[in-house]
């Protein structure tokens, strides 16, 4: 897939979607109330437990992640959180640890870390 | 040291999206232990598998993935040696990779890992794994015979619950490539028996399951 399929948290309100571009660098926590495309680089933490983060093939993050739908092209060196869903797309690179209650990954990903599947939102893993 | 095969080889077996499936005694062995238990660690160290992972996870068991082939072509490990020879840095491939406590995995799958990786990586893996194995843990690795040939598909292995594997080719571009000039990783060796038991000397005991693809399944106890 090419053209990248941004998952939707959901309600209305969060349909707005913000951008990191490709040139963009930010160091820090990033956290806030809407949809999140990372195409740039973020080093730090990233925090949007009710929406979605996408990294773009583009993007390099050195950050745990936290959101609801995470959606990954591109490297991440981090924990991953996330409360729905966890789609890896043929070109992700991550190494850390997954957390989430559903995962899907595309044949050539790469992934390195412990694998935790939820049963429930704020339940324990199932490991 | 030559990683991938030849672009030109075109009669070589053809990628398939879809996957193929073999019968496995070894992995018959390791799903009877994993449907009858809870709470194992298991870590695979094969290509990326979701099937795997899912599996695994809705069995009550830990998961640990880590792709240990493509992560042992990172240029940055391309060192040289004394004499000015190409080598790989098998002390900065174990402090990046295999970073986990001693004696926490019950199982590690390491299905044809050996076969494709680069020999001064091989028995350095196969040591750390063994430490970080609980005693009575069960390893299971997939070797060539002689007959299978250099350009023997190297396969993604998918477990089903049952003796049955599922199999998709896998295809990586070399490091520095663009994506579209990806190819299957090449046969580096054939270990024969002699070899295979003093790669596992460490190891309490090894039980091996001969195939009719060519293959030799090893099960070994820590």
């Amino acid at each position: 897939m090419d053209v990248p399929n941004v998952p939707q948290s959901g309600n209305s309100e969060s349909r707005e979607r913000a951008t990191i571009g490709k040139s963009v660098v930010i160091k820090g926590e990033v956290s806030g109330s809407e949809d999140l495309y990372i195409d740039g680089q973020v080093e730090g933490s990233i925090d949007l437990r009710n929406h979605s983060v996408t990294v773009g093939p583009s993007g390099n993050v050195k950050a745990g992640i936290n959101a609801k739908f995470i959606m990954i092209q591109g490297k991440v060196d981090g924990s991953l959180n996330a409360s729905d869903r966890l789609d890896l797309r043929k070109s992700a690179v991550v190494t850390g640890d997954v957390t989430t209650q559903r995962i899907a990954i595309e044949e050539g990903a790469f992934l390195k870390g412990k694998v935790d599947i939820q049963k429930e939102m704020g339940k324990g893993a199932a490991s | 040291m030559k990683f991938f095969r030849s672009s030109s080889n075109q009669d070589a077996p053809q990628a398939t999206a879809h996957k193929l499936t073999r019968r496995s005694s070894g992995i018959g062995e390791i799903a009877r232990i994993l449907n009858s238990q809870e709470g194992l660690c298991v870590l695979d160290v094969g290509a990326t598998s979701a099937n795997n992972i899912q599996f695994l996870t809705s069995q009550g068991h830990k998961n640990y993935s880590e792709d240990l082939l493509r992560a042992s072509l990172d240029p940055a490990l391309r060192t040289k040696d004394d004499a000015g020879n190409a080598v790989i840095d098998s002390k900065k491939f174990l402090d990046e990779n295999l970073v986990y406590p001693n004696g926490r995995f019950d199982i590690v799958l390491c299905w044809n890992l050996p076969d494709y990786m680069e020999e001064s990586l091989v028995k350095p893996t196969i040591d750390r794994l063994w430490s970080q194995m609980k005693a009575g843990g069960l390893l299971l690795a997939f070797f060539h015979t002689r007959d299978a040939g250099p350009d023997s598909t190297c396969y993604r292995y998918h477990i089903t619950g049952t003796d049955m594997l599922e199999m998709q080719e896998i295809k990586f571009a070399p490091p520095g490539r663009p994506a579209s000039e990806k190819q299957s990783p090449r046969l580096q060796r054939v270990f024969n028996n002699r070899h295979i038991e003093n790669l596992f000397r460490d190891f309490a005991s090894i039980k091996f399951f001969l195939a009719r693809d060519n293959i030799r399944e090893v099960l070994v106890v820590r």
